[in-house]
């Protein structure tokens, strides 16, 4: 008779997994992944921005398995994003060239193309609707047939696929400087490890993939006493955008020969910000810079907390942690600070009795 | 009186048109004969010339005094010599560094590190900047001779002790904290930590500023009294021209980026020749 | 959409880029090589930039030993030995004579390691001046300078405090005579197995996306002053309750039933080896 390892630990494992699926299953009813892709669209968009993988259905199936725990949805998809081979970067995209869903300035009264509100939960009273409770598919299909069905006045007829940038507006007059364009290839964060001081498009995709709480809340304090940045929000817009790539079959220049993979829908922000600077003749002008700010999916609140954090970063002020690179980037990805906090469950007794050993030496000599 | 200075005896420090200028110039500032500059700042370009041209020698055992009012580029010429900024041109030679053939503003930052903890010290007017105020005192003093390489801790304890004690720390509060402490008490800290490695040069910058008249003198005397114990040669800045009257040997007059006036700290005061440095005589008196 | 996954999870491109990361590592001992560290199905933190390490280097041959805290029951240990046995089909065992791969958390088995044998260590902040200074671009630089006067700081300021050093666990050490590490939570006991070891050890951290390495017999110190030597714990005459052993770091816990406390063997498998010895030697049977 030989002593063995007990195995408690496996067996406890295995019914805790299966607790954890009880617990989802237990009021007998399932949810099926295309109700949440129908139901859940803030829900799905936020979880594929900070997965920085984008699919509707993916993202459906991850918050179905984790039952909506966005933490757990966002690593899901990371985890399975890791594992998926790199075929393809698209080509460059210009958002001038959006299918335009709704696009508003704070800048201006009125821009060319209009203020066009779109679908958005700012006009709305958030007073709780109890109705939704006794809903029933058949008042929400006669709803749809009346809407998909009225009339629409054709008088406005904007071309909503070729809205012009407001920030145009400001660089025809000379308010913008104009820059060159920079084509020079980005690095991958996902492929290569971070180092200081960053580039600008490092720090764009580590915020677009930055948890919307703490990318909002950053945003906040840097707008509200810990920054020095004041923007106006030039121009918002979320619509669709067609993605292209180089023709995987044969190499070739013309863009003819590009292939259209499909369409993605994204929320952009340019905030403008006045900014001083030094002229000749020792003259200081004002100008403007902007912000930048672009995630997946419907995202408002996060993409102008994404274009204040992208100028605070730009433009450092010693005085601020929201200026401070390593503070913002090495913080705001909810994979890693969601990670190291819950590591804290992990065992830890044998760090914690090494401490309980120094505490005692230091005790027992005094 | 003539000071003789031996051919062979080189100056501890000696200073050759060290410029620190912040922005690019332009054709009409850079010109040699230029004139178009306010003060330090060119109104074409923005650019501000706070260091022109400065050359100058301390010699070993003195004090050379800089004065200048705000603004002259007294602090930020300190500043280039401790590597807390780095000049625009300019060299700059320790005797006792390389046999002070080397230019010290071309070394490398591991050379760097090496004169700031073994060959110049630095006193702050703001202590943040000389101390790590969460740290102990004795610690912090303990610091610089770990830099320098001491595994010992009882060595370093009792030099540090004896340290504190020369600038009349009490004993009983070396183990706390600086933050705790009175301006003048940190102050004193600061010298100590700066004198821990025996540094033949020490720098201080407008050191006794901010401090209660009496607390002044009690430094001032404190750097007398240690200069003539250990024969330091020192570099002391300050817009006071009391300051430099009773610490200095010599004494050179800065303005706007410039040196306009340099002699013994005596003539100075008594036969001011430029009309800036009469201004600030007369002031004093 | 049911997919297969590549041999130990991560594709063969990024297998690639993690042994490129350990070589530079095991070339230059005690420095933090930044390695692009993927997402893996485990937490940050729970250690993924070990599971990375071991994923990379696994191979159909190897035997596998996962421990934490020194016990092959742990949760996080099981959890790995999941992810790696499912993916890889490779043989799993407890005993540390037989395993070719280790990868552990916080602690190194009490068994000594041979040449054949590979260890994976866990570590959660690779950066041994983190404490004194937060930022990462000015830590980089200390090191290129070899500045780590901040690092025996530390230490002398806890002996002014405290009398003597008061590290718990991960006490930095000074590696080849060039790198301050940071060992990982290992408890000062298990430092000096780091001197001088026969096995290759390698550190990884997941979250702060660094490996480093420990190659064979590579020079290995614990920072302490000439007067203030490193002290590993002591547990004076304790012994095990369950083998009796001696020597051995063992775990405090406390007897619900009696209130009183007693010790035992962190490292199970050695606990367990010794009492199937003792059994032998009575004369029993394994």
């Amino acid at each position: 008779m030989g002593y063995v390892a007990v195995k408690g630990g496996t067996i406890a494992i295995e019914e805790s997994i299966k607790k954890l699926k009880y617990e989802r299953l237990k009021s007998k009813k399932i949810l099926n992944v295309e109700d949440i892709r129908g139901g859940m669209r803030g829900l799905i968009d936020q979880v594929m921005s900070e997965s920085s993988l984008y699919s509707e259905e993916l993202a459906a199936i991850a918050i179905k398995q984790t039952e909506g725990n966005s933490e757990e949805a966002v690593f899901v998809l990371r985890a399975y994003r890791s594992t998926l081979p790199r075929k393809h970067y698209t080509k460059i995209v210009d958002t001038a060239n959006m299918s335009v869903e709704r696009r508003i300035s704070a800048s201006f009264k009125d821009i060319i193309g209009g203020q066009i509100l779109g679908a958005s939960y700012d006009y709305t009273h958030r007073l709780i609707d109890f109705d939704l409770a006794n809903e029933t598919i058949e008042e929400a299909l006669n709803w749809v047939r009346e809407f998909e069905t009225q009339d629409i006045d054709k008088e406005g007829n904007t071309e909503l696929g070729k809205l012009p940038k407001v920030v145009d507006y400001l660089r025809k007059e000379g308010l913008i400087q104009n820059c060159e364009d920079d084509n020079k290839q980005p690095s991958d964060i996902t492929k290569k490890s971070l180092e200081f001081p960053s580039q600008r498009s490092e720090r764009l995709q580590i915020l677009t993939r930055g948890q919307t709480g703490a990318v909002t809340s950053l945003g906040y304090a840097a707008l509200r006493a810990y920054g020095s940045t004041h923007p106006t929000v030039g121009e918002l817009r979320v619509g669709k955008l067609d993605l292209y790539i180089n023709n995987p079959l044969y190499s070739s220049d013309d863009e003819e020969e590009d292939f259209y993979i499909g369409d993605i829908s994204v929320t952009e922000v340019e905030s403008f910000i006045p900014n001083m600077v030094k002229k000749k003749q020792g003259k200081k002008e004002l100008e403007f810079v902007i912000g930048y700010g672009i995630c997946y999916g419907q995202n408002e609140t996060k993409a102008i907390a994404m274009s204040i954090l992208d100028h605070c970063l730009e433009t450092p002020d010693d005085r601020y942690p929201t200026s401070n690179e390593e503070f913002v980037l090495y913080h705001i990805d909810s994979v890693e600070s969601t990670g190291f906090i819950s590591h804290l469950k992990l065992p830890h007794y044998v760090t914690f009795q090494s401490k309980l050993d120094s505490v005692r030496k230091t005790r027992k000599e005094k | 009186m003539e000071t003789k200075i031996s051919y062979f005896e080189k100056p501890i420090l000696k200073v050759k048109n060290l410029t620190k200028q912040y922005g690019d110039g332009c054709e009409s500032c850079l010109r040699v004969d230029s004139n178009v500059l306010i003060k330090n700042y060119c109104p074409h370009c923005g650019t501000v010339y706070a260091c022109k041209d400065i050359s100058f020698e301390l010699h070993k055992g003195e004090i050379l005094g800089v004065v200048g009012e705000s603004g002259s580029g007294k602090s930020t010429m300190l500043q280039c010599l401790y590597f807390d900024q780095e000049v625009t041109d300019g060299e700059a030679f320790i005797s006792s560094y390389k046999n002070g053939e080397t230019n010290i503003f071309k070394e490398s930052s591991q050379a760097k590190r090496f004169l700031k903890n073994n060959v110049l010290g630095k006193v702050y007017q703001n202590p943040i900047l000389g101390l790590k105020m969460e740290f102990s005192s004795i610690g912090n003093i303990a610091e610089k001779l770990i830099a320098a390489g001491s595994r010992k801790v009882c060595d370093m304890e009792s030099r540090g002790k004896e340290l504190l004690d020369r600038v009349n720390i009490p004993l009983f509060r070396i183990k706390e904290a600086p933050k705790n402490f009175s301006g003048g008490m940190q102050q004193r800290v600061q010298i100590a930590k700066a004198l821990s490695n025996n540094p033949p040069i020490l720098l201080l910058d407008e050191v006794t500023t901010g401090l209660d008249l009496s607390v002044q003198a009690n430094v001032l005397d404190l750097i007398k009294q240690i200069q003539r114990e250990l024969g330091i040669s020192m570099l002391v800045v300050s817009h006071d021209l009391a300051v430099i009257r009773m610490l200095a040997d010599r004494t050179i007059v800065m303005l706007d980026g410039r040196v306009i006036e340099e002699g013994l700290t005596d003539q100075i005061l008594e036969d001011p020749q430029n009309a800036y440095t009469q201004e600030l005589v007369h002031s004093l008196i | 959409m049911k997919i297969s996954y590549n041999f130990a999870f991560f594709d063969e491109g990024s297998k690639r880029e993690i042994r490129r990361a350990s070589l530079k590592a095991v070339a230059i001992p005690g420095y933090q090589v930044p390695f692009a560290s993927r997402e893996m199905p485990i937490a940050r933190g729970w250690g993924t930039g070990g599971l990375q390490l071991t994923l990379s280097l696994i191979g159909r041959e190897d035997i596998l030993k996962v421990i934490d805290q020194g016990s092959d029951e742990s949760v996080n240990a099981i959890n790995i030995k999941k992810i790696i046995s499912k993916t890889t089909g490779v043989k799993l065992t407890d005993e540390t004579n037989i395993a070719t791969l280790i990868q552990s958390r916080h602690r190194i088995p009490e068994l000594p390691l041979n040449e054949a044998q590979i260890l994976v260590l866990q570590v959660p902040v690779p950066e041994p001046l983190r404490v004194v200074e937060p930022s990462e671009f000015i830590t980089k630089r200390l090191h290129s300078e070899m500045e780590y006067s901040g690092a025996w700081l530390m230490l002398f300021e806890e002996i002014m405090k405290y009398g003597n050093m008061a590290t718990g666990a991960d006490h930095p050490v000074y590696v080849n005579d060039r790198y301050v590490m940071a060992p990982s939570p290992i408890p000062r006991f298990d430092n000096p197995k780091l001197n001088y070891s026969k096995a290759l050890i390698l550190f990884g951290a997941g979250r702060e996306k660094k490996i480093y390495a420990i190659p064979p017999y590579t020079k290995v110190v614990s920072l302490a002053f000439d007067d203030y030597p490193f002290e590993v714990e002591n547990f004076g005459d304790k012994s095990c309750k369950i083998c009796g052993a001696r020597g051995v770091y063992l775990d405090e816990i406390i007897d619900e039933e009696k209130g009183d406390t007693f010790y035992q063997c962190s490292d199970t498998s050695f606990c367990i080896n010794r009492l199937n010895k003792v059994a032998i030697d009575e004369g029993g049977e394994a």
